[in-house]
């Protein structure tokens, strides 16, 4: 057997220096994930991708793919470790759903339906984490991160710009911009930055443009994140290829 | 003044990013805090995004980005200060100086607030004035105390006898009764080449004394074959686990030993430069450890050409800021590189991919001092000592409930029981052998070896008598994690969150058996969901003492079914306050006694 | 979603079902009569004790308690731990149940300002407009909170408002027997 690996009893295969992640997604396979994007270096920080390789609890998206190894995704107790990662995350923000203009396009919120979470089952903590509106084209909720910076990345990596980072340290842990203000105004963020649509949950949000798609017709109306995770890695390979 | 101040921090530091901790440290120094103008006038010193800079700045508890007034002071919050009064004292400093824990005085002169474990287990309780360390509080050094601050009498004009720090060493063997010159040591490691020198290593089967008891020769050897431009060797002197405090003795009273250790390594692995880095507590070590080191230059110790022989080896000392995860290796190297201490994704081990991505061998004080011991009797000589799976001896830092608090030197494989009767302990219910992070042991226990193999230890031996309130241990455990969780990955930075919020519910007597399964519910999330080692020990403690001490929860257990987090009767206070109420209407009594009556769980239709 | 899986031969005894709304909008309970001609396989089954729909003032001994609403004030709570005194399965139904939804989003202010704010010095009140104090009202907490905060809660069904479907697809599987759980389309938090 070269180059390939065994994904709850079904073989992936992989090319040299692929992570576990990149190589299930590539064949087509979903694992659940917050803070990884195919664009950007792994993160490792959700924990959402936690699988079982020989045994033992490692990230999908940090562990490199390796000849042979069983790797489990799938198992009800895999399932229940990340829904319980998802309460955790649910609770320590402010998630009201209802409200918010990224519900039906957001990966948090997908990914919770398709690990079947139906409480947050914590006590919330309720958080009080101003907002800040001082941008002409967008918005910044900061109720809502779940501190993947994703847009740390895409900001410095992409748009050459730092304009994210995250500070303060464990449950003091928040976003914060790059101005002495503290303003996402006084930066040089652009709504053409990468950083702009980056963001899983609804963190970043455009303005003037909230509630615009219909209900039914949004990002995981039709499909669930399984599938349309999969579907949308296809879809950018294309554009690349 | 405040810019010219920066200008010239700035310009010692060489202007680089990497040093940006000893940086911002240096300019709260002189300015008394990181006002938000002073971050960007670093960040355009260094040419490195301001929110770099405020990242960093926001993750140390040392750093303050607020005004926080003239005089700081910090209490050691470790349950051996706890078991010493530091509570009462804290209460007593606050109601002298008029203010609440936490909060600045309205006059901006000072601030009282809890921090972890300082290290001072041995003589506490202790605190930290402007960050410069204070042993053996009394009620009456806290009264003179407020005068003191009352008065604006500088820190450094405080008596001096408060500052004094023991080293209360209580049993020697090979390492504390070394008998070794300085340089010594680092003389017969080159005698004996790289290789033979970690020939010797090997032989010795040195393993770290940090925690992980990781094999030193196997280390060392894949640092001097992983490729790079530079290696490096980094002390680690972070020394946070609650209770351990055997490296600062080391540093005291042993530095020769640790600096020759540091040199060897660094000639084993053929890196040129060294780091320590000492947390952030110690700082009252750093002038005096600075002196020694150029005392070394001038003796031909350290630096260029050392003893003559060709072999080039400088050492820095860099300062930590109060991050308990600074002692993980790889979040070490972080700060070392100016960023907050997160831990890195491994592999990449240090080994390969340390400082500035280079090979990088990071080792414990103890193992450090080990090493040159090793270098000089040789592998066999060491292996002789201890049990075959644990050579040598093992420094502990014994306290809580003993006659006598301090270091004890003993050969791996003593057991608890030795070690309690050496240090004078009668009637003990408990022991912590690993700190916040490890096992606790029950007196049916005790006969167990201190080894690798059997209960394996940093060092931290803290020791609790019948009368002590094991939940209270367990609480403050929680509490510790949740502060110093650095909140990289989502387990260990809410998990920790929630255990400390349980443990609080149960403390004021709100707590149910649901609780107690949420606990263990969040232990095994967090072993093994974690990312590095904290979140993967942070519960082991906790469950250990529920599993052995259950009696001291199953007390807080007021209700069998389930209890809210919060008092609902409390809740309604603001309501009351801004209405005049207090007829019966306005309150709300517990679940507990409103629930006479319920069903019970089980039910299905 | 199947109706017909309850065996015709052997009648169980009817179960009975409780509902409230605490602090929220209705839009569950609309929602739950959004079941349409589905209410009438499902009253075969069970029947209502305390709910809107019946006007019955406490809730006796029953086998369901649906809770729409999170828990804001006094009276809340005496309602919700009688439910929980009440009924073996007790159901968090909606958003607002679940996390307590939009009027918990008044959390992040403190009561003292929105009571100071509504009743004294917000715009068009009388001149010496009080805070009211009648005993007889109830008096808000100091934060909205879950139904799960105050009481133990055995499922929940969230949605803001959850579908007619995904009620009946729940309320079934519960009476069946089985452990609830709702597929894609049915599972929303919005
Ligand atoms: C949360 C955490 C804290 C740690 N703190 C320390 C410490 O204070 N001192 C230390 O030497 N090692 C500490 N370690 C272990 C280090 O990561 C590393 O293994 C050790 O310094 C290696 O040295 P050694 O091989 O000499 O033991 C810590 C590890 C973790 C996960
Ligand atoms: S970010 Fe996602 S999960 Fe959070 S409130 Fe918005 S839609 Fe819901
Ligand atoms: S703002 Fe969005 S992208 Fe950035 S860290 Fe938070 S959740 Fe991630
Ligand atoms: S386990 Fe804790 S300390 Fe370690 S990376 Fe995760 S949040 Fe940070
Ligand atoms: S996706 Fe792997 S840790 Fe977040
Ligand atoms: S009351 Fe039903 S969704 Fe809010």
């Amino acid at each position: 057997m070269t180059n390939s690996f065994l994904l709850d009893g079904e073989e992936v295969p992989f090319t040299p220096g692929q992570t576990v992640m990149q190589a299930a997604s590539a064949a087509g396979k979903y694992i659940p994930h917050l803070c990884w994007h195919p664009d950007f270096a792994a993160h490792g920080s959700c924990k959402l991708c936690t699988v079982k390789i020989g045994g033992r609890f490692a990230t999908a998206c940090t562990t490199r793919a390796a000849a042979g190894q069983e790797v489990e995704n799938g198992t009800e107790e895999l399932i229940a470790k990340r829904r319980t990662l998802l309460q955790l995350l649910f609770v320590e923000g402010n998630h009201f759903c209802p409200s918010c203009e990224k519900s039906g396009n957001c990966v948090l919120q997908a990914t919770a339906y398709e690990m079947g979470m139906l409480s947050p089952h914590f006590d919330h903590f309720y958080p009080d984490r101003a907002v800040d509106a001082s941008h002409p084209d967008v918005l910044l909720d900061f109720n809502r991160c779940i501190m993947c910076e994703l847009c740390v990345r895409a900001s410095r990596d992409v748009d050459g710009k730092n304009v994210f980072a995250l500070s303060g340290r464990g449950a003091k842990s928040h976003l914060i911009v790059n101005s002495e203000s503290g303003r996402l105004a006084d930066t040089d963020f652009a709504a053409t930055d990468r950083a702009a649509e980056v963001c899983p949950v609804g963190v970043i949000l455009r303005k003037r443009v909230g509630f615009a798609v219909p209900i039914g017709q949004r990002d995981y109306d039709a499909k669930p994140i399984s599938q349309k995770a999969v579907e949308k890695l296809a879809d950018s390979e294309k554009e690349a290829g | 003044m405040a810019a010219m101040n920066i200008e010239s921090i700035l310009d010692r530091h060489s202007r680089e990013a990497h040093r940006l901790v000893q940086i911002l440290r240096e300019t709260q120094d002189a300015l008394g805090w990181l006002a938000p103008e002073s971050l960007t006038a670093i960040a355009e010193g260094l040419d490195i995004p301001r929110a770099q800079v405020e990242s960093t700045a926001g993750f140390y508890s040392f750093f303050h980005t607020r005004p926080l007034g003239d005089y700081r002071i910090l209490f050691s919050d470790n349950i051996t200060d706890r078991m010493l009064g530091n509570q009462d004292l804290m209460r007593t400093l606050c109601e002298k100086l008029w203010l609440e824990p936490g909060r600045v005085a309205e006059d901006g002169l000072v601030s009282v607030d809890a921090t972890s474990c300082t290290g001072m287990c041995d003589q506490g309780p202790a605190l930290l004035a402007n960050y410069r360390t204070i042993t053996r509080l009394t009620p009456a050094r806290i009264d003179e105390m407020a005068h003191l601050i009352r008065r604006r009498v500088q820190v450094g004009d405080w008596p001096p006898e408060w500052f004094h720090v023991e080293d209360n060493i209580r049993r020697r063997d090979v390492l504390l009764d070394h008998g070794l010159a300085p340089g010594e040591a680092l003389a017969a490691a080159l005698d004996r080449g790289p290789t033979g020198l970690l020939g010797e290593i090997e032989r010795s089967a040195l393993r770290g004394r940090g925690g992980a008891g990781f094999g030193s020769d196997i280390k060392w050897r894949s640092c001097r074959d992983a490729w790079g431009d530079a290696h490096y060797v980094i002390c680690n002197a972070d020394e946070g686990e609650p209770g351990t405090f055997k490296d600062r003795v080391l540093l005291s009273s042993y530095f020769d030993m640790v600096v020759d250790g540091m040199c060897i390594a660094g000639f084993a692995i053929g890196a040129s430069k060294g780091f320590i880095y000492l947390r952030g507590e110690y700082r009252y070590l750093l002038d005096r450890l600075e002196t020694r080191l150029a005392q070394r230059r001038e003796a031909g110790l350290l630096g260029r050409n050392i003893l003559g022989r060709g072999f080039t080896f400088d050492i820095e000392i860099h300062l930590g800021a109060g991050a308990y995860i600074c002692g993980e290796e790889s979040a070490l190297i972080e700060s070392l590189e100016g960023k907050p201490g997160k831990p890195r994704i491994r592999p990449p081990f240090p080994v390969t991919h340390g400082y500035l991505g280079q090979p990088t061998t990071v080792n414990n004080v103890e193992t450090l001092a080990l090493a040159a011991l090793i270098a000089v009797k040789g592998g066999e000589w060491f292996r002789a000592i201890g049990t075959p799976a644990s050579t040598g001896t093992k420094l502990l830092s014994v306290s809580g409930d003993v006659a006598r608090p301090g270091i004890y030197e003993f050969p791996f494989g003593v057991t608890v029981a030795e070690v309690l009767e050496a240090a004078g302990a009668t009637d003990t219910q408990a022991v912590t052998t690993a700190g916040a992070a490890g096992s606790c042991l029950a007196a049916n226990e005790f006969g167990r070896r201190i080894a690798f193999e059997d209960v394996p230890t940093g060092g931290s031996i803290m020791v609790f008598d019948q009368s002590r309130d094991m939940f209270e241990a367990a609480r403050n455990f929680a509490h510790f994690f949740a502060h110093e969780s650095c909140g990289f990955c989502t387990p260990c930075r809410v998990g920790t969150a929630v255990n400390a919020r349980l443990m609080d519910k149960l403390a004021l007597d709100r707590g149910s058996p649901y609780d107690l399964d949420e606990m263990e519910k969040m232990h095994h999330l967090m072993q093994g969901a974690s990312h590095c080692g904290l979140g993967n020990t942070a519960t082991i403690a906790l469950r250990d003492i529920l599993a052995k001490f259950r009696p001291a929860f199953d007390r807080r257990l007021h209700s069998p079914d389930y209890e809210p987090g919060f008092d609902l009767d409390a809740a309604l206070s603001q309501a009351r306050r801004m209405t005049g109420r207090d007829d019966a209407g306005a309150h709300l009594t517990d679940n507990l006694s409103a629930h006479a009556g319920g069903h019970p769980s089980e039910a299905k239709p | 979603m199947s109706s017909e899986t309850q065996g015709a031969d052997v009648k169980p005894r009817k179960l009975k079902v409780a509902t409230v709304s605490l602090a929220g909008c209705f839009g569950c309970h609309m929602s739950f009569l959004d079941i349409d001609e589905r209410i009438l396989p499902l009253l075969e089954l069970v029947e209502f004790d305390r709910s809107p729909i019946t006007d019955i003032k406490h809730c006796g001994p029953c086998d369901i308690g649906l809770i729409e609403g999170g828990v804001c004030n006094a009276e809340n709570v005496h309602v919700l731990r009688e439910f929980r005194a009440n009924c073996k399965v007790l159901i968090a139904l909606g958003a607002c149940a679940v996390n307590g939804g939009l009027p918990a989003q008044r959390n992040h202010l403190e009561l003292a300002d929105i009571l100071q704010q509504v009743y004294r010095t917000g715009h068009g009140l009388a001149d010496g407009s009080q805070i009211p104090s009648d005993p007889e009202l109830p008096l808000p907490l100091n934060q909205v909170h879950a139904v799960h905060e105050v009481v133990r809660i055995d499922y929940f069904l969230p949605g803001c408002p959850p579908s007619g479907d995904a009620i009946w697809a729940f309320l079934t599987q519960l009476i069946e027997g089985k452990e609830p759980t709702l597929g894609h389309g049915l599972l929303h938090y919005d």
